[in-house]
């Protein structure tokens, strides 16, 4: 059994920058201040995760059990090694997207900043909720907080066809909010708790295959609309109509993340993988993320837009971290949760690229960025590396996470996944590498005379980014651990394994 | 059958009474006779109380020396009749208050046809 | 010390408030409205003194008159109906509150006459909670129907015939339970709840009483409004002054539901008795189809007060469907809905009529962005109650229709599920539509047609606390519902469950 150790540091961590959002609100009249609330609650969460970490690399859970919000179900948080995580990744990519957004609102002229940088608030404190939930129905909660304040990130323009696009979001997430309350429901039922343990709170329950069935699917429906898995996926696209930081941090890590948590949640702690063997239910799950995959990737492709090919690339990783999960392995697992991180950090450096090329060029096409590298070095070679990262090149940390997910289709015998996996990679470098081949091999036209970086608040997040995503993968260990983590986590779900016993990346 | 008719023709005679006013409420167009609908099925709702407390041979339940306490099958049941009295007494402030509330639709449409009244309605929105 | 008297204090305090209203606002109406408020204010009081007294020392009952039961009237106050007494008198409270400057605009120099009639609902709805006996009951009923059409009258032009409508459904209502309990008392003998209970436990449920629980259960659905006998409601809470609908609305359906819950829960034994008659499965449906019916008609309205009305309808059916699961959950949720709704609704209607004050005018379409800035804290809390009553978490409405969706899959009743989920869809279908126009901009307009600068126009406070202080109580019954649930809620579960 594990150990655990009471702490209200996990509230604390989920708390500060909803404690911010009265501050935001209160110094509307003054940006620099009400910019400087955000800032410090952006270090103030990270410092607050990072002072987690001893605890949990030490083999120790922290919790913090609150007020009961259910007969017998609290609100309950505690830290995990694979809740610390998705934590430490979306709390550290916040500060980064905080002086990014300054730099971006200011430098678009956005409107409504205050609302913006409050609904972010908002959003992150649901995501470390998300992360640090104990138990199904804090999960659902903080799910839902995170659904209502995303919209108005999504429809900060006010344009029509931004409104169309949070209407668009609103009925996905909503939807799937309403599934997955069925879902909890039912599990409470079926077996009297919800509290997430690993390797499966229904796992030594015998129930009926057919409805394990329905109940799976239920989850995956209500967890999948924000992991994007197809045909739930078409609300990423449209959202992209939002701010790029926006589509940055939330569709790229905080809310989509959320998602694919959920389906690691749903996979290694409520299901757990030998109910889910027996049943099949991995099948399913692999199905779905392998077309999603491919049609994905095909898909991005084709588009012309730049954020919306990202998008769609967004899409395809997401069902990456669900394919590993599917495949019910230890090594497939520990890539998954890898992949959260490594996606995140180099995703987030292509979307802040493609925010620094619109407020310093407006320019959003792909076919427009003849020759950029030459005027935005810095950002374009940020780019470069989270291009290469995203196609599984080394020593970007996305190719060991790729890795680790290829071993683990090995492992678990499924060839068609670990083909897909191949083939997708192919087809990442195919729509990402070309972008960089325009950027800095091509001439660009008149219109890039006399223009440069844009703005430090904006080039300096993007390039540590970058930064991070190299030295995550020379050293995945470096900073925070994040490997041994990910191990951690791995071993809680799967007690017999060794991963990677033939050494790791 | 015969039987079940004669020993309860009361009993159907306020199930008709309550019908009918039901169906004044319902299908009449004028709110006047409306009202009378309501009175009507409330007047058989009473009936019907009282009706429930009659017994052969029983009298008003005050002590008569010649009948005694002993056998209370001489008596009425006073209870239905005390209850009556309160529901006759919301009937009639229910009368009270629907025509206040005729005179003040006639004031604001001159009608109190509810076809027309309608009509006036839609126009007016 | 909290005697059995309290009981009697809570309906006495109003009636007596009601009756000085008058005498005191002759002159000035701001008079009598003050003695209303200290009225309700004390009514208030006294329901959370027995609710304590409830709570420590299990139920009171208090003999009218002294005479015994099962022939004397009894006023008891049991876990159930002092819980209802507190949502009743707390939003009597805040409704009276409000009363004042929302009457002075709507409908000037009816102060006095309004606070009056005001105090007569409340108290025909808090004695019809509190008496121990059927009759007694309908006599409430009246007094809070009676009081209820002269409040709705007055409102706009079509108020009066709207409330005659209610005023015909109503008596048809009342007359329905008054003959059902003509047939209950004929075969029972008795008109005293407790009585009436223990005597149904030991006979079998004969066809006279069927039918007069049937009838019983038509009257109670009529003034319930519950579907299809929710015809009347629409228009009456439309057209009535926004104070009128603000007391009415949250309370007054729900209270003909606890006749429901009363009869059908404790009176029968929860076991359902009366198995050749299914009762709480045809409230069951009836609900769920109220529940998709109003929903789907409140997508369709542009009145915003027509829009609540018809989510009142929707929202009934909620009940409805806990009390018809006949199960502790659903009960839980049924009664824990009565309270979030009563709240949710009080509030939206406050805020509405705050919009009337300020704009004019309650219409939908009409809305712009230019209300938030006006109005910031109206649009705040009306923006939280509408996403208690989508059932969002972590507001008071997810956690009614957790339970309720808990007390569903118990009884894998799929059907239930499905509608109460599909509902919450509906919801936010319409209270979005509410929502964009008042935070968003309106694309289409030229940015130089747009409002530059709006002046802070906020409701008065007597207005606009009311409203925030219910939409923030949301948040604390939803995260402290366990309080609730356990404390609460828990000892009035019906014995049989």
């Amino acid at each position: 059994m594990e150990e655990s150790v009471s702490s209200a540091l996990p509230l604390f961590a989920v708390g500060v920058s909803l404690a911010a959002v009265p501050l935001i609100l209160w110094s509307r009249g003054r940006p620099n201040l009400r910019e400087f609330w955000t800032l410090a609650a952006a270090f103030a969460k990270a410092l607050i995760v990072l002072a987690l970490l001893p605890e949990v690399l030490a083999g120790r859970t922290v919790e913090c059990r609150l007020l009961e919000i259910s007969p017998e179900i609290a609100l309950h948080l505690k830290a995990d090694p694979v809740g610390m995580v998705f934590a430490l990744v979306s709390s550290s990519l916040w500060i980064l997207t905080s002086f990014y957004s300054i730099g971006y609102v200011r430098g678009a002229g956005e409107k409504s900043q205050t609302r913006y940088f409050a609904s972010f608030a908002v959003c992150l404190s649901a995501t470390l909720g998300i992360a640090f939930s104990a138990n199904l129905l804090t999960f659902l909660i903080f799910y839902e907080i995170l659904s209502i304040a995303t919209y108005p990130l999504v429809i900060h323009k006010e344009t029509a066809e931004a409104l169309r696009s949070g209407r668009q979001y609103l009925v996905y997430a909503l939807s799937a909010g309403v599934v997955l309350i069925a879902a909890v429901a039912w599990t409470y039922n079926l077996s009297g708790t919800l509290d997430f343990r690993p390797g499966g709170l229904l796992a030594d329950r015998a129930f009926e295959a057919a409805d394990l069935r329905v109940l799976f699917l239920l989850f995956i429906a209500g967890v999948g609309v924000k992991a994007g898995i197809m045909p739930l996926q078409s609300w990423l696209p449209a959202a992209m109509v939002a701010p790029t930081p926006v589509s940055a941090l939330l569709h790229a890590v905080a809310v989509v993340k959320s998602g694919v948590f959920g389906v690691i949640r749903v996979v290694g702690f409520v299901f757990g993988p030998s109910l889910m063997k027996t049943h099949g239910l991995d099948a399913i799950l692999a199905a779905f993320a392998g077309a999603t995959i491919l049609f994905a990737s095909l898909i991005a492709l084709r588009q012309d837009n730049l954020k919306i090919r990202l998008a769609y690339s967004t899409i395809g990783h997401l069902s990456y971290i669900v394919l590993g999960m599917a495949m019910l392995v230890p090594e497939a697992f520990s890539g998954g949760l890898l992949h959260l991180a490594a996606h995140a950090t180099t995703k987030i450096a292509l979307f802040f690229c493609a925010g620094a090329i619109y407020v310093n060029l407006h320019k959003t096409e792909v076919s427009q960025l003849n020759g950029i590298g030459r005027v935005m070095p810095w950002t374009m070679s940020a780019f470069a590396v989270g291009a290469m990262g995203l196609s599984g090149l080394p020593p970007v940390n996305a190719f060991f996470s790729k890795y680790a997910l290829c071993l683990g289709t090995v492992e678990a015998g499924r060839l068609p996944a670990l083909a897909v996996l191949l083939m997708s990679g192919l087809l990442n470098a195919a729509y990402l590498l070309p972008i960089v081949h325009r950027a800095f091999f091509r001439h660009g036209g008149r219109e890039l005379e006399g223009h440069g970086e844009a703005s430090a608040w904006m080039v300096v997040p993007l390039c540590v980014a970058a930064a991070l995503s190299l030295l995550l993968g020379f050293r995945p260990n470096a900073l925070v651990h994040l490997f041994d983590l990910v191990l951690l986590g791995t071993r809680a779900v799967f007690p017999e394994s060794v991963p990677f016993a033939g050494g790791g990346p | 059958m015969i039987d079940l008719i004669r020993g309860h023709y009361v009993y159907f005679f306020l199930a008709g009474l309550f019908l009918i006013g039901l169906y004044a409420i319902m299908f009449k167009g004028n709110l006047m006779k409306k009202i009378i609908g309501m009175s009507i099925m409330q007047s058989s709702v009473i009936l019907f109380y009282v009706s429930s407390a009659y017994k052969d041979g029983g009298t008003v339940p005050v002590l008569d020396p010649r009948r005694g306490v002993e056998n209370p099958d001489l008596y009425l049941n006073p209870l239905p009749h005390c209850l009556m009295l309160t529901a006759i007494v919301v009937a009639v402030v229910t009368l009270g208050v629907s025509f206040a509330m005729i005179i003040d639709i006639y004031r604001n449409y001159e009608t109190i046809e509810e076809p027309l009244l309608l009509e006036r309605l839609k126009d007016e929105a | 010390m909290i005697g059995p008297q309290i009981c009697m204090l809570i309906p006495v305090v109003y009636l007596f408030g009601a009756l000085l209203v008058p005498l005191i606002g002759w002159r000035r109406g701001a008079a009598g409205w003050g003695m209303a408020l200290a009225a309700a204010a004390g009514a208030f009081f006294f329901s959370l003194g027995g609710l304590a007294g409830v709570l420590q020392r299990g139920s009171l009952s208090y003999h009218l008159g002294g005479w015994m039961p099962p022939i004397g009237i009894e006023f008891v106050m049991d876990p159930l109906s002092a819980f209802l007494e507190v949502v009743i008198t707390g939003i009597g409270l805040l409704a009276v509150v409000y009363t004042r400057r929302s009457v002075e605009h709507e409908i000037p120099d009816r102060l006095m006459p309004f606070s009056s009639l005001a105090l007569l609902v409340l108290t025909g709805l808090s004695g019809m909670v509190i008496t121990g006996d059927l009759f007694n009951l309908y006599v409430f009923l009246e007094i809070s129907a009676l009081a209820g059409y002269a409040l709705i009258a007055v409102g706009e032009r079509p108020a009066s015939y709207a409330a005659f409508r209610y005023l015909g459904m109503g008596t048809v209502g009342a007359s329905f339970y008054l003959l059902g309990l003509a047939f209950l008392y004929m075969t029972l003998g008795t008109l005293n709840m407790a009585d009436l209970s223990r005597m149904l436990a030991v006979t079998d449920v004969s066809a006279t009483v069927a039918v007069g629980l049937l009838l019983l259960f038509m009257g109670a659905a009529l003034k319930m409004a519950l579907f299809p006998m929710h015809g009347w409601l629409p228009d009456a809470y439309t057209h009535a002054s926004s104070a009128a609908t603000a007391l009415i609305a949250p309370i007054g359906t729900k209270v003909a539901g606890y006749i429901l819950i009363r009869v059908l829960l404790y009176l029968l034994g929860a076991g359902e008795k009366g198995s050749g008659l299914p009762l709480l499965s045809l409230l069951a449906y009836l609900g769920a189809a109220a529940v998709i019916y109003g929903s789907i008609l409140a997508v369709c309205q542009s009145e915003l007060k027509r829009m609540l009305a018809y989510s009142s309808i929707a929202q009934v059916g909620y009940i409805a469907i806990g009390v018809g699961l006949n199960s502790a959950l659903g009960f839980t949720g049924a009664v824990l809905h009565i309270l979030n709704h009563a709240c949710m609704k009080a509030s939206l209607f406050f805020v509405s009529g705050g919009l009337r004050l300020r704009l004019g005018h309650s219409r939908i379409p009409r809305f712009t962005n230019a209300l938030r800035r006006a109005m910031p804290w109206s649009s705040a809390a009306f923006a939280l109650a509408a996403l208690s009553m989508i059932g969002l978490p972590p507001t008071a409405g997810f956690f009614s229709k957790w339970y309720l969706a808990l007390g569903a899959i118990e009884q894998s009743r799929w059907l239930f599920l499905g509608v109460l989920l599909f509902s919450s869809l509906l919801n936010a279908v319409y209270f979005f539509r509410v929502l964009e126009r008042m935070y968003l901009d309106r694309p289409g307009i030229e940015p130089a047609e747009r409002p530059t600068s709006v002046a802070r126009h906020e409701a008065p406070p007597a207005m606009l606390l009311p409203a925030v202080a219910l939409s923030s109580a949301l948040l604390v019954i939803g995260l402290g519902n366990t309080w609730i649930v356990d404390r609460l809620i828990g000892p009035m579960i019906p014995g049989g469950m």
